[in-house]
């Protein structure tokens, strides 16, 4: 989960991590208020939860109060990579001597936790790290150790940070990894973190993901989840522990297991189909999860066709054919096609409860993928 | 011969009494596993399992009592952490952790751990490891599949057994079936297994199952390519899935240019292995 930069700047401040002054608005008038308070020139930032913000407009630097609320007025609304903007962040604008980037993450190939430096600020950290990894320094952390003194150094050096900053670079850089030890953070970046004549480092950008899984821990950081982020039927899906991701094609998909719906989704691609989602339900599903899942895939109303790809183990066909007639009675006028393949743990019950409703049934894979196909109306590969 | 776990393994349940680790101890008890000992702190001196198998309170305990030589794991990932690292301290020499969903943070903390013991971890989020007629660790189903001399080693549950059971269709049988899981940061890789089957003399070929996200898939290409002489059939999943997004498991994500199933399936064709374009499609590449 990620999120947003003011709620990743007020965690920075718990930890002593110098940031702007500033503060979030949810209006244009508010925004002003803010900037009078600020005195001077200040920054508006869009809060939306995607890279680039810059580039598309959603961080803009204004001289006065009448512009702040100027620049909000026209960002409220706006949509940055079709998210829209509904709160903005207001900051003073600060004096730049230099920038450098910090981040602690984790590096999944080598299972460890990582802090990275480079003394190249707002560089694009994988860009840089495919085409001139020798401008970024990183130092794998031992998570039974944490973070040392020494290793900070070593990285201090690695950018040519003057030395006058070191005492301030290492408070911050142990705070980064307090923040991701104990948020359970899988990135927390500053980048910029910014050289400043007269007030040394602050952290100019705040950027901050959480393990889902281990949210069941951090109840307060679950809370800052913003639906408004987020596709409301994989929101509404969750609600079932089932997990959907719409696509932009016609065909849906119910299938048990991620790595089954992803070679689903897969076969009806290679066989000239577009698939409309990835579905999961999950082990040993119950009809009521069934029908719900079906019912998210149908209020798709791009969708043509719909397989259900089910290998029953803990899972009981007979249940998914259940929960497949509890969707197919509350269909009431368009009917969509159905193409159901059951394997395994009663399958020919789930079939024989099926019958009545003569839908399309597969045997293998391919023949499942072309079936429905046809029925979503395009031509088969 | 297989890999892993055989007839002569000993197999102790962390979690026995749970709902999960209950189901599935009567279905690899049925399977012919020899299941020795079960493990849920609080309920040492109980019996589970029609009476027969006893209860522990703690692993060490119930190891210095059967001398179980494997451990499967089915506790809620909440408490996966504790029950892993106590599996590891009492110097089990195998652990197959089927839980999903642990913080990745702990499976950080176990990774350092395991450096300086003995253990192999399998997992998590593992559908378990699977020696055809012999044993099953974990939630494989036992019908799926017929005893031969092909290794299965998968990142997925419900897709293997899809494989398994095309295979079953045309004769094909298995010596060993592995789940390394679907979690971003797992005890072992592709590579450790691969190892293993390439040395066990009752597998002739492998069959790997691949998905996107992380690099294990490109490790292993690396590894076939200057280390084994076994034939590799791998199939790839999630040619269609979208940048960015978590594909039900959560080591599946593109991130950034990193993990694409495009990527993986050049670099085994680079390596001269044989990749399915959809799971049906393997027992004709075997």
């Amino acid at each position: 989960m990620k999120i947003q930069e003011y709620q990743a700047k007020q965690i920075f401040q718990k930890y002593e991590i110098p940031i702007p002054r500033g503060q979030v608005a949810l209006n244009a008038s508010f925004v002003r208020q803010i900037a009078e308070d600020l005195g001077n020139k200040v920054v508006v930032k869009a809060q939306v939860l995607v890279g680039g913000r810059g580039k598309a407009g959603g961080i803009r630097l204004a001289d006065n109060p009448d512009r702040a609320e100027e620049i909000a007025t026209e960002m409220m609304g706006m949509e940055i990579h079709g998210l829209s903007i509904h709160k903005v962040l207001v900051e003073e604008a600060i004096d730049i001597n230099r920038e450098i980037y910090l981040s602690i993450g984790t590096d999944r190939m080598n299972a460890s936790p990582v802090i990275i430096a480079s003394q190249y600020g707002g560089i694009d950290i994988e860009d840089t790290s495919e085409e001139a990894p020798e401008k970024i320094s990183r130092i794998p952390i031992d998570p039974l150790a944490g973070l040392c003194d020494f290793q900070i150094r070593g990285l201090a050096v690695s950018i040519d940070l003057p030395r006058k900053h070191w005492k301030q670079f290492t408070k911050i850089a142990n705070a980064l990894w307090m923040i991701y030890q104990n948020n359970d953070a899988s990135l927390v970046e500053i980048n910029p973190l910014v050289i400043s004549e007269q007030n040394g480092l602050i952290a100019l950008d705040a950027k901050m993901t959480i393990d889902d899984n281990a949210l069941f821990r951090h109840p307060e950081l679950a809370d800052l989840r913003d639906l408004d982020m987020e596709d409301p039927s994989e929101v509404e899906a969750q609600k079932y522990g089932i997990t959907y991701i719409h696509m932009n094609g016609n065909i849906g998909c119910l299938v048990n297991g991620a790595g089954l719906a992803m070679a689903t989704m897969d076969i009806l691609k290679l066989k000239g189909g577009e698939p409309a989602n990835f579905l999961d339900i999950g082990g040993g599903a119950s009809a009521e999860k069934v029908s719900s899942a079906l019912r998210i895939i149908l209020s798709d109303s791009q969708v043509k066709a719909v397989l259900i790809n089910v290998f029953g183990g803990i899972t009981r066909c007979d249940e998914i054919a259940r929960g497949i007639t509890t969707a197919l009675a509350e269909q009431k006028r368009k009917k969509t096609p159905m193409v159901v393949r059951l394997v395994g743990t009663n399958a020919n019950e789930g079939y024989t409860i099926l019958k009545k409703h003569k839908l399309p049934v597969a045997r293998s894979f391919v023949e499942a993928a072309e079936k429905t196909i046809a029925l979503a109306g395009v031509k088969t590969k | 011969m297989s890999i892993l776990i055989n007839k002569n393994t000993r197999l102790l349940v962390q979690g026995i009494t749970g709902k999960e680790g209950l189901f599935h101890s009567e279905l690899m008890r049925k399977y012919g596993t020899n299941i020795v000992a079960g493990v849920t702190p609080g309920k040492g001196g109980e019996w589970a399992l029609d009476e027969k198998i006893p209860v522990f309170d703690t692993v060490e305990t119930a190891v210095r009592a059967t001398e179980a030589n494997a451990s499967v794991i089915f506790v809620p990932a909440k408490f996966a952490f504790d029950s892993i690292y106590e599996a590891i301290d009492a110097r089990i020499p195998l652990i197959i952790c089927i839980t999903e969903g642990i913080p990745s943070m702990d499976m950080l903390k176990i990774k350092s751990i395991l450096k300086t013991s003995e253990t192999m971890l399998i997992g998590p989020n593992s559908p378990g490891v699977l020696t055809v007629e012999e044993c099953k660790a974990g939630i494989i189903p036992g019908s799926v599949t017929i005893p031969g001399s092909v290794g299965v080693v998968s990142r997925s549950g419900t897709l293997t057994y899809e494989i398994l059971y095309a295979m079953k269709e045309k004769k094909i049988g298995v010596s060993t079936c592995v789940g390394i899981g679907g979690d971003a940061v797992t005890g072992t890789g592709f590579v450790e297994m691969l190892s293993l089957f390439e040395q066990d003399p009752n597998t002739e070929k492998i069959v790997l199952i691949g998905e996107i996200g992380g690099k294990e898939e490109e490790m292993a290409a690396d590894y076939i390519t200057t280390e084994m002489t076994k034939p590799v059939i791998a199939y790839i999943a999630g040619l269609t899935a979208p940048q960015g997004k978590r594909m039900g498991h959560a080591g599946a994500i593109i991130e950034g240019r990193a993990g694409s199933a495009t990527q993986k399936i050049e670099l085994f064709k680079k390596a001269g292995v044989k990749v399915a374009e959809y799971p049906e499609d393997i027992p004709a590449l075997l």
